[in-house]
């Protein structure tokens, strides 16, 4: 195979990450270690020891890299650094650094290559090594795919160990000591007359000492910080109102500004008039920006009220108007030339199922906002020579070259600003706002701009979770399932996503398929197909991305099975798997749950199942029909992930997960009319509330060998634990999203 | 217009009384505790108190504010927190925290009026404060937390 060959084909194993032309020299940039971005700008007598170590006089900071969402990001990864650099967290200070390339995301392309996680042989790792290359060469500096703790679980903590080492050599050396007499104890070098050298004191003389990189890792045996109960360093502030968000940003002589765009999300502006608005009170400028108009005023209210009484001539929708030109698109999706992956195919289904199947159904999924409480802003300075940008950001490299190519400035006089987030569930994966926010801070250079989203844009304009269609058809005899075939359609989030940002997405979209072709099941004739239905309403990464809608059809088509075929549902279950720690968390949701006990009339409990993110997580609910509507009441819920670095945020964001799938599947979606987004506030958006919210049991198990993130895991078997539970209360199998569709809640 | 936040007063004469609490709060007093999240009372991030009440600041213009504003940040501080932000702190309360502000303050005037809720005067208190990333477990133990804190001080 020539060398074009060899890159074709690892394209095509790199599957939804390669870059086309890009492998091979990715691999030699692979060998090259990007630059330290600390060491640009130093203060004198300060080190940056790594890329994520900064000592200076007055303070050791630690570089958090990955954004933090309220996934307790920034705890995590300064624990993580923290255990090794021997210090404890309320000695440090932690920041987010500049956008880099050394921070790239090395956990974020081992998922996204066509092996499943289950799948530990020599190719699987070999491709997930090659997918690392290309992620590499993009720099891409992102937060996404549960990847924060698998990527820096030994990264982090191996930067901790070589500033540890490279401190201890300097001291050795300053005092002509052998470095096995030094010890390091939170923050200080010990010599062996006790005297202690505090870090800090050390940092002019460790800037010039060949840093030291031959580190061992301590064993978890030996661990002060990590594998027990933290309190996460944001707690103080975020329960005290003086946590700041990007929302929060104030500046000298800082303008507000709102905007109104096309409702048709990505359609054009054909016109406004903006005279009413243009004499309102505080009003600076009025600016036009594609597919919208924005205005400028002295606060954020009256910019709001400013942009409502513009007048808008807006251009239709690329896409169609209404749901059902949507849902047919999808349905005509079901065909041989839309085909898009088949990684599945076990057995012969075609002849197991061949006019004789026992069930026939279909699924159907809704685009869903992501909503999070902190609505999308970004504060923009534009100077001919600089500009800067703060925002919650989980791209911030995207940010500041797609403003860099607005302002046509380099990227270095690009600054980016990363703030804390208030929630993002995949929504700042896209940089719109700040690329308006650039835009409009043009209009009044040197004056900083913060673009605040109404409510209503922020849901209007969202790159919502990708709509979904699933056809299953199955077999069944002697209380077994014999044969399951599942085909799912939707657009390619991979190619609407990346597509945004000028990166061709080669191959098959893994998204479509993920959590239901790569489940671990040995079903007799087992088949699971992706189709690829036409780029739709542009869609992004919502929490569990593909998994999110396709955990609920794989493990509704096989609840269904098992039911027809008279069989237990959770006894079936761990007959047909095949993966022993996705048994282990289905033996652990049985027990918590006691499962088989008897329930009284009105009550049923649904099990269900989604390997998602190399994560098994299994969870049973029980529901009451109470005469008015279902009442949730408990659930149990149990994860595999290898290690569990703090068991307190671990157990909220399982909780969190399993509340954010439930929440959305009774009653959330987006439909269009006339091209415009229909929900677009929390009025016909509820989620759920405190009242709703059943007990939720959490285990984590830690057998598996490799640690693995648990931010999305648990949403993908919530909707469908939740219709399995309904069914066995009711009799009714609910198979489309939101389910408020089809029943009450309570 | 006069108005006290925090036991601070503030001559307003110069704005708009339609203006909602929560601007006034957050872009003239610069005081960015709460929230804004959804601008028609549906989610509760911007929840303060006016004359001992929890109210939703972007309900209520400033002009018809009539009484004492405390907002978080008069609630109590990081030094001093107040029983229902220790309790919280305690519990780990917060993912994202953005709604944080507005829970602890609904929960400080649940507290005030009914030192010794029970499940359901909780659940109906704090039902319209919506959390996104789904922390209600904890919210409901910080809330039982707190009560048998402040029950113990009394």
């Amino acid at each position: 195979m020539g060398r074009a060959g060899t890159i074709a084909r690892r394209t095509f194993l790199a599957g939804s990450v390669a870059i086309a032309g890009g492998v091979a020299f990715g691999i030699w940039r692979f060998h090259t270690p990007h630059a330290n971005p600390l060491q640009a700008g130093l203060p004198e007598g300060a080190a940056a020891l790594t890329p994520y170590v900064l000592i200076t006089e007055g303070a050791i900071t630690l570089i958090t890299p990955r954004a933090d969402s309220g996934q307790g990001a920034v705890s995590v990864q300064a624990a993580l650094i923290a255990e090794e650099l021997d210090v404890d967290l309320d000695q440090v200070a932690t920041d987010p650094g500049p956008p880099s390339p050394a921070y790239w995301n090395t956990a974020l392309s081992s998922d996204a290559v066509p092996f499943r996680a289950t799948n530990t042989g020599w190719l699987a790792e070999r491709v997930r090594d090659l997918a690392d290359v290309p992620m590499k060469f993009l720099g891409m500096q992102v937060t996404g795919g549960s990847t924060t703790v698998p990527d820096g679980y030994e990264k982090l903590r191996r930067a901790g160990a070589m500033a540890r080492e490279t401190l201890k050599a300097t001291a050795a050396r300053m005092h002509d000591l052998p470095v096995a007499d030094l010890r390091t104890v939170l923050g200080a070098v010990i010599l062996p007359d006790g005297t202690r050298l505090s870090y800090q004191s050390l940092a002019a003389e460790a800037a010039q000492t060949a840093p030291v990189t031959d580190v061992a890792l301590r064993g978890p045996k030996s661990w002060r910080v990590l594998g027990k109960p933290m309190q996460r360093i944001d707690m103080v502030a975020k329960s005290t109102g003086t946590q700041a968000y990007g929302i929060d940003i104030d500046l000298p002589d800082m303008l507000h500004a709102a905007l109104r765009l096309n409702p048709a999300k990505g359609a054009e502006l054909l016109g406004y008039d903006a005279s009413e608005a243009r004499a309102m009170r505080g009003v600076e400028e009025i600016v036009e920006i594609p597919g919208g108009v924005a205005v400028i005023a002295d606060n954020t209210w009256r910019a709001m009220q400013a942009a409502q009484a513009i007048t808008c001539d807006w251009a239709p929708a690329p896409y169609p108007a209404e749901m059902a030109g949507h849902w047919q698109a999808l349905s005509d999706s079901f065909t041989p030339e839309a085909q898009d992956s088949r990684w599945r195919d076990d057995g012969d289904v075609a002849a197991a199922l061949d006019g004789a199947a026992d069930v026939e159904v279909e699924y159907r999924a809704p685009y869903l906002a992501h909503a999070p409480l902190e609505p999308l802003s970004a504060t923009v300075r534009y100077t001919p020579d600089r500009t800067d940008i703060w925002t919650g950001t989980q791209v911030p490299r995207f940010v500041q070259g797609n403003a860099a190519e607005i302002t046509g400035q380099d990227a270095g006089a690009v600054h980016v600003h990363a703030q804390m987030i208030g929630g993002s569930f995949g929504h700042r994966l896209e940089d719109e706002v700040s690329r308006h926010a650039t835009r409009i801070a043009m209009a009044v250079p040197g004056r900083p701009v913060k673009l605040t989203y109404a409510r209503e844009e922020d849901m209007a304009q969202d790159f919502p979770r990708q709509i979904a269609m699933a056809r299953g058809r199955g077999r069944v005899s002697d209380d077994r399932v014999e044969a399951y075939d599942l085909g799912i359609a939707m657009p390619s989030v991979l190619t609407s996503q990346m597509g945004r940002q000028g990166i061709p997405a080669a191959g098959p979209d893994l998204q479509i398929v993920a959590g239901a072709w790569d489940q671990p099941f040995a079903i007799p004739h087992y088949r699971v197909t992706g189709y690829r239905a036409p780029d739709l309403v542009p869609v992004s990464s919502w929490r569990a991305v593909g998994a999110s809608t396709n955990g609920f059809f794989h493990d509704c088509l096989l609840d269904e099975l098992i039911h027809a075929a008279g069989a237990d549902p959770l006894a079936e279950r761990l007959r047909l798997c095949d993966h022993a720690a996705s048994r282990r968390v289905l033996e652990a949701v049985g027990e918590m749950s006691g499962w088989g006990s008897p329930m009284a009339e009105g009550r049923g409990r649904g099990v269900a199942f989604c390997l998602s993110f190399g994560v098994p997580c299994a969870q049973v609910i029980e529901v009451t029909d109470t005469g008015d509507g279902i009442r949730l009441d408990r659930v149990f819920v149990a994860a595999e992930v290898g290690r569990i670095l703090d068991p307190v945020n671990f157990e909220g964001l399982v909780q969190g997960g399993v509340i954010f799938g439930l929440g959305h599947a009774m009653n959330c979606r987006i439909t269009y009319a006339n091209g415009a987004a229909e929900q677009t506030n929390f009025d016909r958006y509820p989620g759920i509330r405190l009242y709703q919210c059943p007990e939720i049991e959490v285990r984590g198990l830690e057998t598996a060998e490799t640690i693995r993130g648990i931010g999305e895991p648990p949403v993908p078997p919530a909707p469908a634990a939740l219709a399995n539970a309904i069914f066995a209360a009711t009799g009714t199998r609910l198979r489309e999203m939101p389910f408020d569709g089809g029943i009450d809640f309570v | 217009m006069q108005l006290t936040v925090n036991g601070t007063a503030h001559s307003l004469d110069d704005l708009e009384p339609d203006m909602p609490l929560l601007w006034v709060l957050r872009d003239v007093l610069d005081i960015k505790g709460p929230k804004y999240g959804c601008g028609i009372a549906q989610c509760g991030a911007c929840t303060v108190h006016v004359g001992g009440r929890a109210v939703r600041s972007c309900q209520i213009p400033v002009g018809d504010v009539r009484g004492d504003v405390t907002t978080i940040e008069g609630l109590g501080t990081p030094d001093a927190p107040h029983p229902v932000q220790a309790a919280w702190i305690e519990t780990q309360v917060a993912q994202c925290g953005y709604c944080q502000s507005g829970q602890i303050m609904q929960a400080a005037h649940l507290l005030a009026d009914m030192p010794e809720p029970t499940d359901a005067q909780i659940l109906d208190a704090m039902s319209g404060n919506l959390c996104r990333c789904g922390t209600y477990p904890r919210i409901r133990a910080a809330v039982r937390l707190a009560a048998r804190a402040m029950a113990e001080e009394a």
